[in-house]
């Protein structure tokens, strides 16, 4: 099925087909799931209200490890099977991916701070994120670090993969080192068990999470293939010397 | 074999010739040790809670120091690409480089550990999971940083970058090389974590000449 | 009699195409060169040879076998020049040909590198340390590199860059030596000076041809 979607035009036409309707999609589900979870589920007997921020802070703290195994995958393609596109959501997704660690680091530290008292603590699931938003950095930064962006590709893929294996070696040594240092009284980030009520406004959230994530792809794809094309356009008329309509 | 000895042999022999390197790096090593008690006071108690702390974190930065020059003279002169052209496996040739920056970088640090313990106050139960812990996990920073140090090759800004790349990848090590000293110091066995650091180095052995060479690969491409 | 051949290479650096659908065979004895413009291809496709660089499409066989399957063999017959000359300033001469050598000789390296020296007229730089080279001394060290340990394909990138005109006489009569034990040469050149029995592929022609 990708061979098809090898051939940038025919990409563009797909893209440009979908891209209405994945918008429409991801508006609903995150609506709804925001309107159940902000006016239609139960506040915490402990945490009252503000239990309320982890619906936009669970599900972000989801698509930042998706978007960082989707970009791992989309990397091992591209080392792989070279197939084009590869490389193109691998880039297109790193921005995305790394919006979501931040948005999961803020309504983390918002979360906090009414239970707390402190902006920043350093639990176990915050710390994690933190260091993955690093990870996603330095992916970003290599990426752009080369003047040639096929070598800038090749060696931010191979990073990639390196961190994606790293990924959960992290998760066990900040576990392990926050069980150590944690003191007893902490409440646990993850809130209270959860109930029916709260598990489908989270479903929703994660979903529509996830198609907004497809939707902002394929804005940014659509942007690098047209770019590409430019700079083709613009290295044929520097051979040139003429100007190309 | 020969080949993974002729190319340690070349590289050190250069190092030897090209100066003081591991001095620099183990003169940061102690600077940086040192700033701690300027910074958050001579307190004995206070220098030797967080002294194996300290001590590692700066060990950490100052292994990364010395990758960015790793592959960067060969790059430049042209040998880097061709000795991806000798009929020695290019793994190989990533594991001497390993083994030449944690003999003039790792090597070092420990020696001098020991002096930095004392700076900080360390508690002497606290000395040999030290010594044991970067022997541990020197071999593994350097394993890991090397890969760094090939992904940056032909890269705009090098040093800085490699720091961005490195150091996230390092904190594994460090949790557990902290904790093994913690642990001792405590009164408990450290050997779950110091278990952890050699299966950190054994896993990291294959994986790393190999994520190395291939990232030297497209370097030189 | 191994043949070193190539089919249908395409190849893409920096964003541009280079070259496409070409082809080239070389038989022992052998010689080929590169001719064309700066920036036609001529390092790119040696590149190639060396397996350096994957082309994107096309094929580089030696005795009908893909070099891509086993990098390391194809490494152990060819020997390559490059634009650059590694020779490492704090190390003498016969040290910096002692490392290269020794990853390829079991034993006689001394010898060998004796006698490579003597063959390239710079036997009196045996002691000298790389730094007070010049560049033309830099490169016929690295001749020599190519003349003291055996093997049957040598790929040069403009090999005569630098070299004096004794020097390129003791260049091309270690080629016609090598030529003459059946190894092959595919070098790319400015210069006039090529055997008059080799093949040559003109790079210069793709560029007209993509426009």
């Amino acid at each position: 099925m990708f061979h098809r979607f090898a051939n940038p035009t025919r990409f563009l036409r797909f893209a440009a087909v979908i891209q209405p309707w994945i918008a429409a999609i991801t508006v609903a589900l995150i609506g709804s799931g925001l309107y159940l979870g902000l006016f239609n589920s139960p506040a915490d007997y402990q945490q009252g209200e503000t239990v309320r921020i982890m619906y936009v802070h669970v599900p972000s703290a989801w698509m930042a490890l998706f978007c960082y195994s989707a970009m791992a995958g989309a990397c091992a393609i591209a080392l792989i099977w070279k197939h084009p596109l590869a490389e193109l959501s691998a880039k297109a997704t790193a921005p995305i991916g790394a919006g979501f660690t931040f948005l999961a680091l803020v309504t983390g530290s918002l979360w906090g701070k009414p239970m707390w008292g402190t902006w920043w603590v350093w639990d176990a699931r915050l710390t994690s994120m933190l260091v993955l938003l690093f990870l996603y950095l330095g992916y970003m930064a290599l990426n752009n670090a080369f003047d040639d962006p096929a070598r800038g590709a090749k060696s931010s893929s191979i990073l990639a993969l390196v961190g994606f294996v790293n990924v959960p070696i992290i998760k066990f040594s900040v576990d392990w080192w926050n069980t150590l240092h944690q003191p007893a009284s902490v409440v646990k980030m993850t809130g209270p068990a959860i109930h029916a009520s709260m598990l489908t406004p989270l479903l929703l959230m994660g979903v529509g999470f996830t198609t907004y994530y497809l939707w902002v792809m394929l804005i940014r794809i659509r942007y690098e293939v047209t770019a590409n094309k430019i700079r083709t356009l613009q290295r044929r008329q520097a051979a040139t010397g003429e100007s190309q309509a | 074999m020969n080949g993974f000895l002729q190319i340690v042999r070349r590289d050190l022999h250069l190092a030897m010739r090209q100066g003081m390197d591991s001095l620099m790096v183990v003169a940061f090593f102690v600077i940086a040790v040192v700033l701690f008690p300027f910074g958050v006071g001579p307190e004995s108690s206070i220098l030797a809670r967080i002294a194996p702390g300290v001590i590692w974190v700066a060990a950490l930065l100052s292994s990364m120091l010395s990758l960015e020059r790793l592959f960067q003279a060969d790059y430049e002169d042209g040998s880097l690409e061709l000795l991806a052209l000798q009929p020695v496996a290019l793994e190989i040739t990533v594991m001497a480089k390993v083994t030449v920056h944690w003999l003039t970088t790792g090597l070092p640090l420990i020696v001098a550990a020991p002096l930095l313990a004392v700076l900080m106050n360390l508690p002497d139960d606290g000395f040999v999971p030290l010594m044991i812990a970067l022997a541990l996990g020197t071999p593994a920073l350097s394993l890991i940083g090397t890969i760094g140090a090939a992904l940056i090759l032909g890269s705009r800004r090098g040093g800085i970058l490699l720091s961005l790349l490195v150091l996230p990848l390092y904190i594994p090590v460090l949790i557990f090389g902290v904790s093994a000293v913690d642990a001792v110091i405590g009164g408990f066995s450290a050997r779950p974590q110091l278990l952890i650091l050699s299966g950190l180095l054994v896993a990291a052995l294959p994986l790393c000449p190999w994520a190395g060479a291939a990232a030297v690969r497209q370097g030189i491409e | 009699m191994p043949h070193f051949t190539g089919t249908d290479l395409v190849c893409f650096r920096g964003e541009r195409t280079v070259f496409t659908d070409l082809d080239f065979a070389l038989a022992p004895g052998d010689a080929l060169v590169l001719r064309g413009p700066n920036g036609s291809g001529k390092s790119s496709l040696l590149r190639v040879m060396a397996g350096l660089s994957q082309p994107l499409a096309g094929t580089v066989t030696w005795d009908k076998e893909a070099i891509a399957e086993d990098p390391e063999a194809h490494n152990h017959r060819l020997h390559y020049i490059g634009h650059a000359d590694p020779v490492k300033p704090v190390l003498t001469v016969t040290e910096n040909l002692n490392f290269w050598i020794s990853l390829r000789l079991e034993g006689g390296v001394d010898d060998a590198i004796k006698a490579a020296l003597g063959r390239l007229g710079i036997s009196h730089l045996a002691d000298v340390p790389g730094r007070f080279l010049s560049a033309g001394q830099k490169r016929r060290v690295n001749l020599a590199r190519i003349v003291a340990a055996p093997a049957p394909l040598w790929l040069l990138d403009e090999p005569h860059t630098a070299l004096d005109q004794a020097a390129m006489d003791n260049l091309d009569d270690a080629i016609a030596g090598h030529r003459d034990g059946g190894g092959m040469v595919v070098m790319s050149s400015h210069a006039m000076a090529a055997p008059e029995d080799a093949q040559t592929i003109d790079l210069g022609h793709f560029q007209e041809r993509a426009h």
